[in-house]
């Protein structure tokens, strides 16, 4: 029984974690849904966020090294600090902003190249961003707090003590990562089924010239999306980054992201949600029975592993849309 | 006026199906051969061979190994930071193990045990197509780097976890090691990269080669044409495997002479010899070693530039280089997403008509 109970305490922070792949998982899909890119700068574009939501909230003077170093200033910060609320809408502000930089320097002269290229184009992006981050705002690990609690959760811990007998550790930023994902793509659903933006947005992703012939603006639902994209990622870098700190491990978890995208379809953003949640309970399952016998660290190529056996089972995913190939 | 094509003759079937027809081309190739082993063995000095000249060869023999899958069969592969693990650690274990065998043969070996790796991972091609076998492909590259961290076999129970290259020697030199000369360093992998790259390009041509490409170009088509897709898909992942394990155990072994798995094979490898291929150009031979050129010169330019020139702090400097390194692939996937190979293909179509206009 104890076992069983342990287990399933490893099953509920396993499908926690998968929420937080998910939410990575989410921009990917939402950005190769729309314009066909496979946009690996999407952790690093969460990593980008985190940092400038931490360096406007401490008031930090970007590029301040670089100013020092070329200068011999001795700067530092402004001397203020932003309440949280403010500093994640300027923080949103920057993400369209580089949405539209994205769009207008990259994309457009991108068109119609072969998905390969625009993939490459999408990891030098990675690499520019992961950059730009750094002499931004430093390399240093940061602490973001934007005030979502941390910490076990006492009432759940009680409460289940009192039915089972043993009191399940759920840490609250995972329930409330949780619970921020569901809105997220509630507030996604009602916004590609009810408004117009919505509407043409999935047009798009039906058929670009479909929806070019109907008078829709493929570059005005790019910059759209990106930006939806970059939103999602400012979301992810919180959550991430109140969890573990800012730290350039970030941009990794976009590499977990890409088996749960796989498991789920690249296609579908059911398939994003229900892929992070399996990816996160298999994972941390394997590790507790099967880790301990190997060494451990299974977490780095589990996820890895299963989307490899799945896929020879069923090539387009779990919800991806049928391959038809005709010669 | 300056190249040409024309005019050259064939009177035998042997002439017209050397591995350069082109007279031009045959002697440009000998000239180069020649500066490479005779001239610059004689003037390379130690900041040359292991800044620029030793890297840019083992990274070439990856690039070649990685074209000859992405470029000519069409199979995108995230894992080759794997592979290179598995050719480093095959070389390490057979030269702790039997010290009498040359190096050479050990990093031969250390290729074909790469090769069975690469066919094995390289069983869900045949089910699973682009992007989803490129993330498949994700599963050696982190599999095979936690397998050699893990496993405590494969670095001989060492208390750091390391791997040491043991010293070698080929007639007399000594090639792995501390006590290796420059030369010595940069002819081994001279060789290794000229033998590699006139079997690439010979491979290439050929009845293989050929298969590969109609592969690529459409796999239906050429599975009803009479391409085997298993044997043609299967013998890209072996070949391409073998030249990254030579290149992971020139890199470990001569190159770096210590190794850490995650550290030296890690995802960004991968990605690295992905970008050689995309720049230097896809399906071509030149073009793998163009593009290893490029990416290896210019971050010790960069650094030059930022750190030598303008004297800023080196850790800023690096990062301004990846802002720089990234930046730049940008722009040259937007002005040539052909690659380097396609701007020496205009470049040669340009010096047929000049100086004259037509």
């Amino acid at each position: 029984m104890e076992q069983f109970l342990y287990a399933a305490e490893v099953v509920v922070n396993g499908l926690m974690a998968g929420v937080m792949y998910a939410l990575v998982a989410l921009g990917f899909v939402l950005i190769y849904k729309a314009s066909g890119v496979f946009n690996y700068a999407q952790g690093v574009m969460a990593l980008f966020a985190a940092l400038t939501l931490v360096g406007l909230q401490n008031g930090q003077v970007p590029f301040a090294h670089m100013i020092n170093a070329t200068f011999g200033t001795h700067l530092d910060t402004f001397g203020w600090t932003l309440p949280a609320i403010v500093a994640i809408a300027l923080t949103a502000l920057v993400m369209v902003g580089l949405a539209i930089a994205i769009e207008k320097l990259v994309l457009k002269h991108l068109v119609n190249q072969v998905p390969i290229i625009l993939f490459m184009a999408t990891i030098g992006l990675a690499w520019f961003l992961e950059g730009l981050g750094d002499v931004m705002w430093g390399a240093d690990i940061k602490m973001l707090d934007v005030g979502v609690p941390k910490g076990a959760s006492e009432a759940l811990m009680t409460v289940t003590e009192q039915w089972t007998g043993y009191g399940f550790y759920i840490d609250r930023l995972d329930i409330w990562a949780a619970a921020i994902a569901a809105m997220l793509v509630a507030a996604l659903m009602v916004f590609s089924q009810y408004t117009k933006q919505g509407r043409a947005l999935r047009a798009v992703a039906d058929d670009h010239q479909a929806a070019l012939s109907v008078g829709i603006s493929l570059r005005f639902i790019w910059v759209l999306v990106w930006s939806i994209a970059g939103f999602v990622a400012l979301v992810a870098g919180i959550m991430w980054g109140s969890k573990s700190g800012v730290q350039f491990s970030l941009s990794l978890i976009a590499l977990k992201a890409l088996p749960v995208l796989m498991l789920g379809g690249f296609t579908s953003i059911p398939g994003a949600i229900v892929g992070g949640l399996i990816i996160g309970v298999g994972e941390k399952l394997f590790e507790f029975y099967v880790g301990p016998l190997v060494g451990g660290a299974t977490e780095n190529w589990f996820a890895y592993v299963l989307a490899l056996i799945f896929l020879v089972f069923r090539p387009q995913g779990l919800f991806g849309e049928k391959i038809i190939e005709r010669v | 006026m300056l190249y040409r094509e024309a005019g050259d003759f064939k009177t035998s079937y042997r002439e017209d199906s050397q591995t350069f027809p082109l007279r031009l081309d045959r002697w440009g190739y000998y000239a180069t051969l020649a500066v490479a082993f005779l001239v610059i063995p004689l003037v390379i000095n130690d900041y040359w061979a292991n800044a620029v000249l030793v890297p840019f060869l083992v990274y070439s023999i990856a690039a070649l190994g990685l074209n000859i899958l992405t470029g000519y069969a069409g199979q995108v592969s995230l894992g080759t930071g794997g592979f290179m693990a598995v050719g480093a650690y095959a070389t390490y274990k057979l030269s702790t193990s039997f010290p009498d065998i040359s190096i050479l043969i050990h990093i031969l070996l250390a290729g074909g045990i790469t090769a069975v790796v690469g066919m094995l991972f390289g069983l869900p091609s045949l089910r699973i197509k682009g992007f989803y076998l490129a993330v498949a492909t994700l599963a050696a590259q982190f599999f095979l780097v936690w397998l050699f961290n893990k496993v405590p076999w494969f670095y001989n129970y060492s208390a750091s976890g390391q791997i040491t290259a043991p010293e070698r020697t080929v007639l007399g030199w000594f090639v792995t090691g501390p006590q290796t000369s420059a030369p010595a360093k940069y002819l081994v992998c001279l060789v290794f990269a000229v033998g590699l790259a006139w079997i690439a390009r010979n491979l290439t041509r050929g009845t293989v080669g050929r298969k590969w490409m109609a592969i690529r170009d459409m796999d239906i088509a050429a599975e009803i044409i009479g391409v085997n897709p298993l044997t043609a898909k299967l013998t890209a992942f072996a070949v391409s495997s073998f030249f990254v394990g030579v290149a992971g155990a020139l890199f470990f072994s001569v190159y770096l002479g210590a190794a850490e798995v995650g550290e030296a094979f890690g995802i960004n490898k991968s990605f690295l010899i992905l970008f050689m291929v995309i720049i230097g150009g896809l399906g071509s031979i030149f073009g793998s070693f163009a593009g290893a050129a490029f990416l290896v010169l210019l971050p010790v330019l960069l650094k030059n530039v930022l750190v030598g020139t303008l004297g800023w702090p080196t850790d800023l400097a690096a990062h301004i280089e990846l802002m720089i390194v990234g930046a730049l692939i940008v722009v040259f996937l937007i002005v040539e997403p052909h690659g380097l190979a396609q701007l020496w293909r205009l470049t040669k179509e340009k010096l047929r008509l000049w100086p004259f206009p037509h």
